[in-house]
């Protein structure tokens, strides 16, 4: 279980929040959107404890926490195997063993014949799947995923989606979602959080109980635009609008 | 077009200049009479002829060990300064004028210096190698700690990567990218320098060869010097630096 209790952050001067609580279970997916800027990127951070609250606490009571961040931040001079086997080289696990393992791991993201490539023979596609190899790689409980997906073309993000949502419901993986992508957010998680304001508090929480396998495409337009109707929802994605109607 | 036939007609482009140069070498020596500027083949001759005297390969034994010795004091020392100068920006600003001061001082000046302090001898040669180039050790491997990506280490802290896993993961590789072209600088650096040292501090090694040349106006003789010297800064160069520059970083090529 990860809990944020009251958490705040400020820099210098400026809070980015205050006060704000979060619990996520084993096995459940929260996806968190809102406007760019509005601080997502920053309670990742926070989740992860790349960053330290100014106030309140974090409490992460997973075994093992993995980060798959915005991009794929892999080490230019590594192969495939041993980028996806960085953490668990970290642990102290034997060269074989943590070989076997990124094999194992590289064919369940579809990267069977690209092992003994160097990042920067691969794609972009190819680069992200290897990041969550790699973060998958420590047999993490609970995933937190930073706009993984943003960097892919519409058909590349599609496919990225649909092993994300596999991966999650066979091995029951906990997970942080940050994404600017309503439809994303809808067709991953078993929750949605809408982060907004100055300082940013979560305004809008919607349970998604649909299935992950009834989430076909016209629901989740459906489900985008009546979550957009949402005054809460559509007053924190048009800042500019409101600010400039004011 | 196969990799075999690409790496052919380099070599051949490589190897045409080179004759080139030697032909117009040839040229030169046909135009200005042997005692000024002697020929390749005059040159071969002199080399010969040093060879049979013994002293061609202790002299270049002399010169190869001062240089690589001074070459590794300096490589060491420099890339450790270096890597603190470059991770620490209140060393790296008290470093990094000292390393510029250093980069200032033309060799022939410590040559001076080194045989006021140490007297002739090896001793003096090495050190002048070693002071000219640290600064340049120093100056790569401080780029190369501080233009690393400080996402890298973010990814480093949130995978909990122990410190000698993040020094041989990811500083040493990127800083190794950085600090390979500034030693293959150093090393070329490293030869000329000894030579210059040796012609005023000592009498053996290929320096004191080219003095000795001086003195009996032995011009082939001086050219079959010259001549090794570049011999040796392209074995150093292409026959250990880059093979290992390849072994290390085959991920530049991606093979």
């Amino acid at each position: 279980m990860l809990e944020l209790d009251r958490v705040g952050v400020a820099l210098g001067p400026k809070a980015i929040f205050n006060d704000l609580s979060l619990t996520i279970g084993p096995g459940e997916s929260v996806c968190l959107v809102g406007p760019s800027g509005a601080g997502k990127t920053t309670l990742l951070r926070l989740a992860a404890g790349l960053l330290a609250p100014t106030s309140g606490e974090v409490t992460n009571g997973f075994r093992e926490t993995s980060v798959v961040f915005q991009e794929p931040r892999l080490l230019p001079w590594r192969r495939v195997t041993d980028n996806i086997a960085l953490g668990l080289k970290a642990r102290g696990i034997g060269r074989r063993h943590r070989r076997a393992r990124a094999r194992e791991l590289a064919a369940a993201v579809g990267l069977a014949e690209s092992l003994d490539c160097f990042p920067h023979q691969l794609s972009g596609g190819m680069c992200q799947r290897v990041a969550l190899a790699r973060a998958l790689a420590v047999g993490a409980e609970l995933l937190l995923l930073d706009e993984p997906f943003s960097a892919l073309d519409v058909g590349l993000r599609s496919d990225a989606q649909q092993l994300m949502q596999q991966l999650v419901q066979e091995r029951a993986l906990a997970m942080m979602l940050v994404t600017h992508d309503l439809i994303e957010a809808l067709r991953l998680g078993h929750r949605v959080l809408v982060l907004a304001g100055s300082p940013a508090a979560l305004v809008y929480e919607l349970p998604v109980t649909t299935p992950f396998a009834e989430r076909t495409p016209a629901w989740l337009h459906e489900a985008a635009a009546r979550l957009l109707r949402q005054p809460l929802v559509q007053a924190s994605f048009q800042p500019l609008v409101d600010r400039e109607a004011a | 077009m196969a990799a075999w036939v690409r790496r052919l007609l380099r070599g051949i482009g490589s190897l045409t200049g080179v004759l080139l140069l030697v032909a117009l070498w040839e040229w030169g020596s046909i135009r200005y009479g042997s005692f000024m500027l002697p020929g390749p083949r005059d040159t071969l001759t002199a080399m010969g002829r040093l060879a049979e005297q013994q002293a061609l390969l202790a002299a270049m034994w002399a010169t190869s060990w001062r240089a690589i010795t001074g070459f590794a004091l300096a490589a060491l020392a420099g890339m450790a300064l270096g890597l603190v100068a470059g991770l620490s920006r209140t060393l790296g600003r008290l470093l990094e004028p000292v390393a510029t001061v250093l980069l200032g001082i033309p060799p022939i000046a410590w040559i001076v210096l080194a045989i006021l302090w140490f007297g002739s001898g090896s001793l003096a040669s090495i050190y002048t190698v070693a002071a000219t180039t640290l600064p340049i050790a120093f100056a790569g491997a401080q780029m190369g700690a501080r233009t690393l990506d400080a996402r890298l280490v973010e990814l480093a802290t949130a995978y909990r990567l122990p410190l000698a896993q993040r020094l041989w993961d990811l500083y040493l590789p990127h800083v190794a990218s950085y600090v390979f072209p500034a030693l293959i600088t150093a090393l070329a650096v490293a030869w000329k320098v000894t030579v210059m040292a040796e012609l005023l501090a000592t009498d053996t090694g290929i320096g004191a060869g080219l003095a000795l040349a001086r003195v009996n106006l032995d011009t082939a003789a001086a050219m079959a010097w010259v001549v090794l010297v570049v011999v040796l800064l392209l074995v150093a160069e292409h026959g250990v630096l880059r093979p290992l520059q390849r072994r290390m970083e085959p991920w530049r090529t991606g093979h």
